[in-house]
């Protein structure tokens, strides 16, 4: 006998990913999920915009990692409350998994969640986690090819910056050739060059990302 | 490699609406798998093999999957058009371009076997 069934696979992921939605949209908190590889400074892209923006806004950080809490030992020195999410194994964050996290947050008292998810470029794009936006971050030392070898993350992402601009020409890294590969996969994401540890480029991306904030509270 | 945790989604839905309709047998699972997702068809067949091998339900049981080549609408000038993973922008004025297809995850039917049924069936005929 066939069974017609006609059902997402993400089914289950992609209800509780529109429940977060809602919950996050009562209390008008913007959650940023930021995607990238292991070593592009996620981390330090993260202590960055939190420089920029904690005069303004309450902030929050969800650490996604396979283990270890290292990256929420970086953040809560900085005083910000971080969550530590371990996944023991898994390549990516699922719904329910921030579900629980924000559990352990005030969200009556934050403007500003920013998701650290798993270290790929791969399987966290196809797992919606209710977020506002997802954000990718590619480092200079990756290579310009990046977009041709990993499309699904650029295209899913509404913004992408581009990390270590500083080591440009160590690398030789064609800017170019990346802005045209992006633009051809995703032509409406700005793209951000910064250099984290140095501050460099920061306001253009935290401007950004205030903007996403204050439409969230206005809504 | 998160094409194991798709797979045991899958299973995990195909496994209950196959009690719910009182199969002891899973003969064949279909699927449609967008080719703008990350996921892999090779890498979804193997793991659903090994998920297959730990659930009696599921024994023997084929995994047929149809790959959806992406197609887009261009927002300014209309144009419909089927394109690769790569270039998403309209081919005719350079538009922005929105997606019909391509990122499919679906289940889209399976086929078992109903003890109950097949008796019925056998009965009738003879």
């Amino acid at each position: 006998m066939k069974i017609d069934l006609h059902q997402p696979i993400l089914d289950k992921n992609d209800r509780i990913a529109s429940e977060n939605r809602d919950l996050f949209k009562e209390k008008r908190v913007f959650v940023l999920d930021l995607l990238a590889s292991p070593g592009s400074g996620k981390t330090s892209t993260i202590l960055a915009t939190i420089e920029a923006l904690r005069d303004e806004f309450n902030i929050a950080v969800i650490e996604g990692d396979i283990a270890s809490n290292v990256d929420a030992e970086r953040i809560s020195a900085q005083g910000i409350a971080a969550v530590q999410i371990n996944t023991g194994g898994a390549c990516h964050l699922e719904s329910d998994m921030i579900r629980r996290a924000v559990n352990a947050l005030d969200l009556d008292n934050l403007d500003l969640i920013i998701v650290e998810n798993v270290g790929n470029l791969v399987c966290p794009t196809d797992f919606d986690l209710g977020e506002g936006a997802k954000v990718m971050i590619l480092s200079v030392p990756e290579g310009d090819d990046k977009p041709l070898k990993y499309p699904g993350v650029f295209q899913v992402a509404e913004a992408i910056i581009l990390n270590k601009v500083d080591t440009m020409s160590v690398f030789n890294f064609n800017e170019q050739a990346f802005r045209d590969a992006v633009t051809q996969l995703n032509p409406q994401a700005p793209i951000f060059p910064i250099a984290a540890t140095k501050g460099e480029g920061v306001e253009a991306w935290a401007e950004w990302l205030r903007a996403k904030i204050r439409a969230m509270q206005e809504a | 490699m998160h094409e194991l945790g798709i797979m045991t989604g899958v299973v995990e839905s195909v496994g209950a609406a196959a009690r719910n309709a009182g199969a002891d047998k899973v003969l064949k699972v279909s699927l449609s798998v967008g080719v703008m997702t990350e996921a892999i068809e090779d890498a979804l067949q193997f793991a659903f093999e090994a998920l297959c091998e730990q659930d009696p339900l599921f024994e023997g049981a084929q995994l047929d999957i149809t790959m959806v080549h992406p197609k887009s609408r261009c927002t300014e000038c209309g144009l419909v058009f089927d394109h690769d993973r790569y270039h998403v922008i309209c081919p005719e004025c350079g538009g922005f371009a929105e997606l019909l297809q391509g990122k499919e995850l679906r289940i889209d039917s399976i086929e078992v076997d109903i003890p109950d049924e097949e008796e019925e069936t056998e009965r009738k005929s003879s």
